[in-house]
C-alpha cells in the first residue's frame, strides 16, 4: 500500500514519524505532549486508573502509521438514510463517504480546519494530557479525524454516521476528532469501528465534544474491531446549560478496549446519559471508565452498564460521580450489572461517588452473578428447551441497555452481530 | 438500662468531649525517637523473650524499606516519627492485686465508666476487663472466673511469658510484620494489649473488652490484640478507647488478630471514641489501625464498630474466609464531624465454597468533614457458590462535608453473587417536618432520624455498649446541622 513509517510505540514512551504523516494539531499542543511523553511511560497496573488493564500486550508491540484502501464498506453500513464519513487506517477515504450535509453544518477532516476560528478555540481545551500516554500520543501524532460543527439552532435532519475500518496489520490509528453543538442544536451520531483483514491493529482515538446552551446530542458507538485488535477511546465531553448529552456504548468485540468518558458538566439543568454493553467471549479485556463531574447545581445523570463475559474473558468497570461543592440538587444515578457465564472469566467493578454537597440524590449499584436458575427452570417448565431459556434470559439482560438506542436500524445491526457471534436471538 | 429522651438533652447539654481529662500520675517513659536502640529498651523493659525481640527488630527492617502509604481520601500532616515516645508505663512497679491500684488510676477508671468491681457482677455488669494506659496494661478482672473454664484472657505481655506457644503460633499469622506500614511499625514497637484463647468448645459466658486509653502527652499508642477462638468455641469482645482533649496529634497505630478455627464464632464490637480534635480542626489522634480475621471452617466472625472519634481514621476491619461455608460480617457506623476524616471499610476475601459475607455501612459526615467508605469484595476462582450483600449508605448534614464510596468488587467465579448498593442523601426535609408537627424539635428529629438510620447497626452491639452508642451519636453531631 501506501509509505509505511516505523513507529515503534514506547517502551519509553516514545514515537518517531517521518513528516508526511506528521501530526496536524498546532505546534503548541504538540510540544506539550511531546515533553509529557518524554517524561513518562506507560502505565502498569500500579497505576490506580489502570489497576485492572495490563497493557502488556499493547507495548511489546510495533505499530505503523499508514493510509489504506477498502474496496467494499457494505457490510459496515450500519444505517443507510443517512449522512455517512468513512475512515480507513485513521483517515478520512471522500470517495467511500456520501450525502451533502445541510447548510449550517460544518464537517470536515481536521487535516482543513486549522484556519476554523471554532476548532482552534475548543482543539485541547479540556482534553488532560499530564500523566495521560494516550491522550498525549494522539496529540501528537493525529493526522485525520474528523471536526463537526453544528451551528446555532441548527436540526441535523437525518443521523451522521462515521465508519472507521482497519484495513491492515500493525497498524496505529491516531484519530481526533471534534464536536461543537452550538446553542439550540441538535443532532444524532453513530460511530462503528470495524476491521478488515487487519490483525494487532490499534485504534487510539480521542474524541473531544462541546454541548452548548439548549443543544442536543446523541451518540451511538459500536466498537466491533477484530479479537487481535486494541482500542483505546477517550471521550471528553463538556455539557453547558439546559443541555442533554447521551452515549450508548456497545462493545462486541476486541483484545483489549478501554474507554475513558470523561463527562463534565458546568451548566445548570442539564440531562446525562451514559449507557452501555460489553459481551465477550475468549480472551478478551474490556475496561470501561466513566467519570460524570457535576460541577453545577440541579442537574441529573442516569449510568446503566451491563455486560456478559465468557470463556477467559474480563470486563472492568469503574464508573465516577463527582458532585462538586455548591453543586446542589443533583441526581445521580449509577448501575453496573454484571452475568459471569464460566469460572475463567473475572469482572471487577468499581463504583465510585465523591460528593461534597449535601442536597443531592446520589446512588450506584453493582452486581455480579449468573443466571437465576429459578428463571430458566420456569421457561423450561413452559416447553423451552435449557439452552434457548437461558439465550432468551441473556438477551432480556443485554436488551435493558440496546433498548435504550432509538435508532431501529443500529439496534438490528446489533442484533444480527450478537446472532452471529453468541447465537442470540434478540430483536426489537 | 433504658435511655430515655430526658436522659439524652441531658447528655446533649454535656457536649464537649466529656473524656478530655488527664489523669495525674508519675509515668516512666523512654526517650523520644525510634531506633534499634528504642525496640531494644522496650523488649527489656517488658522483660520479652530472645525471639520476641527477633521479631521486633525484624519488623523494624521491613518497616524501614517502607513508605507511608497516600492512597487513602485523607489529608493530614504526616507523623514525625522520631518525635514520638514509644514507652509510657505508670510507675507503680506491679499491681499484684486490684488494692495495689492508685486511688488517681482507680477514679480514671470511674470516669470513663469501667468497671473492674467484680462483685458488681450480680447487678447486672457482666463484662470482663483489660484496662490498657498508654503502653501497659494495667488491670484485668474476672481472670480466675475465666480460668475455671480454660479461657485464658490477659495483657499480651502476660501471655508472652504465661503462653509463649500460643503467641509463638499465632502471633503474625493473619497480619504479617510485611503487611502495611502501620502493621510494620506496630509490631516493631508494640508495647501491650490483651490476648484472650477461648478453648474448644467453650462458650465464653461473658463479654470481654479491653478499654484503651491513651494518657501521657507525645506518646503513641501501639497496642496488639489477638484473639483466639478453637474450635466450636464462642466469644463477644469488645473494645473501646478515649483520650484527653491535646492540640498535638498522637498516633494510635494498633493491630487486632482475629483467628475462629473450625466452628468457632468472634464477635469483636468497637466503640472508638479517641479525642476528634477541636471545632477547628486542632489537635486529635490519628488512629491508623490493622484489622483482620481469619475464619476456617465454618466459622464466623463479625466486626461491629462505631467510629466517632479521632482527627483521622484510617481502618478496615477484615474477613479472609478461608474455610468451607465461614461467614464474615461487617456493620460500621462512622459519624465525622467538624475537621474530621474517616477512610474505613472492610475487605472480604472469599477463598472457601459457600462463603457468606455481609456488609452494611452508615456513614454520616457534619461540620467540614469527610467520610468516605472503602472496601474489597474479592471472590477467589475456587470460591463456588460465594455471596456478598454490600450496602453503604452515606448520610449528609452539612454542605460543607464530604462522603465518598470506593467499593472494590472482583469476581473470579461465576457461581457467587455480589450485590452492592450505596446512596448518598441529606435528610429530608419533609422527615424533619413530619416530627416537627408532632411537637419534636428539630434537634431531637435529626437525632432520632440518625439513630433509625443507624439501627441495623447499633442493634448488632451488645446491651452495654448500643446505650453508650446511641448517646455517642447524638453528642457527636451535635451542632452539626445547619
Amino acid at each position: 500500500m501506501s509509505e509505511i513509517i516505523n513507529a515503534p510505540v514506547f517502551k519509553k514512551v516514545e514515537l518517531i514519524l517521518k513528516n508526511e504523516f506528521e501530526g496536524v494539531l498546532s505546534e503548541e499542543l504538540k510540544t506539550k505532549s511531546s515533553s509529557i511523553l518524554d517524561g513518562i511511560q506507560m502505565p502498569t497496573t500500579r497505576t490506580e486508573a489502570w489497576k485492572y488493564t495490563r497493557l502488556g500486550k499493547i507495548n511489546n508491540k510495533k505499530f505503523t502509521v499508514r493510509k489504506g484502501d477498502v474496496s467494499d464498506i457494505s457490510s459496515f453500513i450500519i444505517t443507510k438514510d443517512v449522512y455517512t464519513l468513512v475512515f480507513v487506517n485513521g483517515f478520512l477515504n471522500s470517495t467511500l463517504s456520501s450525502g451533502t450535509l445541510p447548510e449550517g453544518i460544518i464537517c470536515q477532516s481536521i487535516n482543513e480546519a486549522n484556519s476554523d476560528s471554532t476548532f482552534t478555540k475548543y482543539i485541547g481545551q479540556n482534553l488532560r494530557l499530564e500523566e495521560e500516554v494516550f491522550n498525549s500520543l494522539n496529540t501528537l501524532n493525529s493526522a485525520d479525524g474528523v471536526f463537526i460543527h453544528i451551528g446555532s439552532k441548527v436540526i441535523l435532519d437525518k443521523p451522521l454516521q462515521i465508519l472507521h475500518i482497519l484495513s491492515e496489520t500493525n497498524t496505529i490509528s491516531n484519530l481526533r476528532n471534534l464536536i461543537v453543538c452550538e446553542k439550540n442544536s441538535e443532532a444524532k451520531i453513530i460511530q462503528g469501528y470495524f476491521s478488515e483483514n487487519a490483525t494487532d491493529s490499534f485504534t487510539n482515538v480521542v474524541t473531544e465534544v462541546f454541548v452548548e446552551e439548549n443543544a442536543h446530542l446523541t451518540i451511538d458507538k459500536i466498537q466491533y474491531e477484530n479479537d487481535s485488535c486494541y482500542h483505546v477511546a477517550t471521550e471528553q465531553v463538556q455539557q453547558e446549560k439546559n443541555s442533554t448529552f447521551t452515549i450508548n456504548t456497545v462493545t462486541l468485540n476486541g483484545a483489549i478496549v478501554r474507554n475513558n468518558l470523561n463527562i463534565e458538566v458546568v451548566g445548570q439543568n442539564c440531562l446525562t446519559n451514559l449507557n452501555g454493553t460489553y459481551l465477550l467471549k475468549g480472551n478478551q479485556h474490556v475496561d470501561n471508565h466513566t467519570i460524570v463531574d457535576h460541577k453545577a447545581p440541579n442537574c441529573e445523570s442516569h449510568e446503566l452498564y451491563k455486560g456478559v463475559v465468557n470463556d477467559q474473558s474480563t470486563a472492568v468497570f469503574n464508573g465516577k460521580v463527582f458532585v462538586r461543592k455548591d453543586a446542589q440538587k443533583i441526581n445521580a444515578f449509577q448501575s453496573n450489572a454484571n452475568v459471569l457465564l464460566s469460572d475463567e472469566s473475572t469482572v471487577n467493578s468499581k463504583p465510585e461517588l465523591e460528593i461534597y454537597a449535601d442536597d443531592v440524590k446520589c446512588s450506584h449499584g453493582s452486581t455480579t452473578g449468573q443466571l437465576d436458575e429459578e428463571a430458566v427452570f420456569y421457561l423450561r417448565a413452559r416447553g423451552l428447551s435449557e439452552k434457548s431459556a437461558r439465550k432468551l434470559m441473556i438477551g432480556a439482560f443485554v436488551n435493558d441497555v440496546l433498548k435504550k438506542i432509538e435508532n431501529e436500524e443500529v439496534k438490528t445491526f446489533i442484533f444480527e452481530i450478537l446472532h452471529q457471534r453468541f447465537d442470540w436471538e434478540l430483536s426489537n | 438500662m433504658s435511655y430515655t429522651e430526658n436522659d439524652l438533652a441531658e447528655d446533649l447539654q454535656n457536649q464537649e468531649y466529656k473524656y478530655g481529662f488527664v489523669t495525674n500520675l508519675d509515668s516512666e517513659t523512654v526517650p523520644k525517637g525510634l531506633s534499634e536502640d528504642t525496640i531494644r529498651l522496650i523488649s527489656a523493659k517488658k522483660e520479652e523473650p530472645e525471639w520476641l525481640l527477633d521479631y521486633r527488630l525484624k519488623a523494624y527492617e521491613i518497616w524501614l524499606q517502607m513508605t507511608e502509604p497516600t492512597w487513602a481520601h485523607v489529608h493530614y500532616e504526616k507523623p514525625d516519627f522520631q518525635d514520638i515516645i514509644y514507652y509510657s508505663a505508670v510507675k507503680q512497679k506491679k499491681y499484684e492485686s486490684w488494692d495495689d491500684v492508685e486511688p488517681e488510676m482507680k477514679e480514671t477508671m470511674k470516669k470513663l465508666g469501667i468497671s473492674m468491681d467484680e462483685q458488681k457482677v450480680l447487678t447486672g455488669t457482666n463484662v470482663a476487663v483489660d484496662f490498657v494506659m498508654d503502653s501497659v496494661s494495667v488491670a484485668t478482672s474476672f481472670k480466675e472466673k475465666l480460668s475455671e473454664l480454660g479461657i485464658i484472657f490477659c495483657s499480651f505481655s502476660e501471655a508472652v511469658k504465661t503462653h509463649p506457644e500460643l503467641i509463638k503460633k499465632y502471633m503474625g499469622t493473619v497480619v504479617p510484620t510485611s503487611d502495611n506500614f502501620y502493621a510494620a511499625l506496630n509490631s516493631a514497637v508494640f508495647t501491650d494489649g490483651s490476648f484472650c484463647y477461648i478453648p474448644k468448645g467453650v462458650r465464653c459466658p461473658m463479654e470481654l473488652s479491653t478499654y484503651f486509653r491513651i494518657n501521657e502527652k507525645g506518646t503513641g499508642q501501639f497496642e496488639r490484640t489477638l484473639v483466639v477462638a478453637d474450635k466450636g468455641s464462642y466469644v463477644s469482645y469488645l473494645e473501646g478507647c478515649t483520650a484527653p482533649m491535646r492540640d498535638e496529634n498522637q498516633l494510635h497505630a494498633a493491630v487486632v488478630e482475629l483467628i475462629a478455627l473450625d466452628d468457632a464464632e468472634i464477635k469483636y464490637s468497637t466503640v472508638q471514641n479517641w479525642y476528634p480534635g477541636d471545632k477547628n480542626g486542632l489537635g486529635g489522634i490519628f488512629n491508623f489501625v490493622t484489622k483482620r480475621g481469619v475464619c476456617e471452617k465454618n466459622a464466623k466472625i463479625s466486626w461491629t464498630q462505631v467510629e466517632t472519634g479521632s482527627a483521622v481514621t484510617w481502618k478496615y476491619p477484615s474477613c479472609i474466609l478461608k474455610g468451607d461455608n465461614s461467614v464474615g460480617e461487617f456493620y460500621s457506623v462512622a459519624v465525622t464531624n467538624h475537621f474530621q476524616q474517616a477512610d474505613t471499610g472492610t475487605k472480604m476475601i472469599h477463598l472457601g465454597k459457600n462463603t457468606k459475607s455481609t456488609i452494611i455501612s452508615k456513614g454520616v459526615s457534619g461540620g467540614k468533614s469527610n467520610n468516605s467508605y472503602r472496601g474489597l469484595v474479592q471472590i477467589h476462582k475456587n470460591a463456588t457458590n460465594a455471596r456478598n450483600f454490600s450496602q453503604c449508605d452515606s448520610l449528609l448534614m452539612s454542605d460543607e462535608c464530604g462522603a465518598h464510596t470506593f467499593p472494590y468488587i472482583e469476581c473470579k467465579n461465576s457461581s457467587s453473587k455480589i450485590e452492592h448498593e450505596a446512596t448518598t442523601s441529606k435528610i429530608g426535609e419533609d422527615q424533619i417536618f413530619y416530627c416537627q408537627q408532632r411537637g419534636i424539635s428539630s434537634e431531637k428529629a435529626i437525632s432520632l432520624i440518625v439513630n433509625g438510620y443507624c439501627k441495623e447497626v447499633l442493634n448488632q452491639l451488645p446491651m452495654e455498649f448500643a446505650v453508650e452508642a446511641q448517646k455517642l451519636l447524638a453528642i457527636s453531631l451535635e451542632g452539626s446541622v445547619g
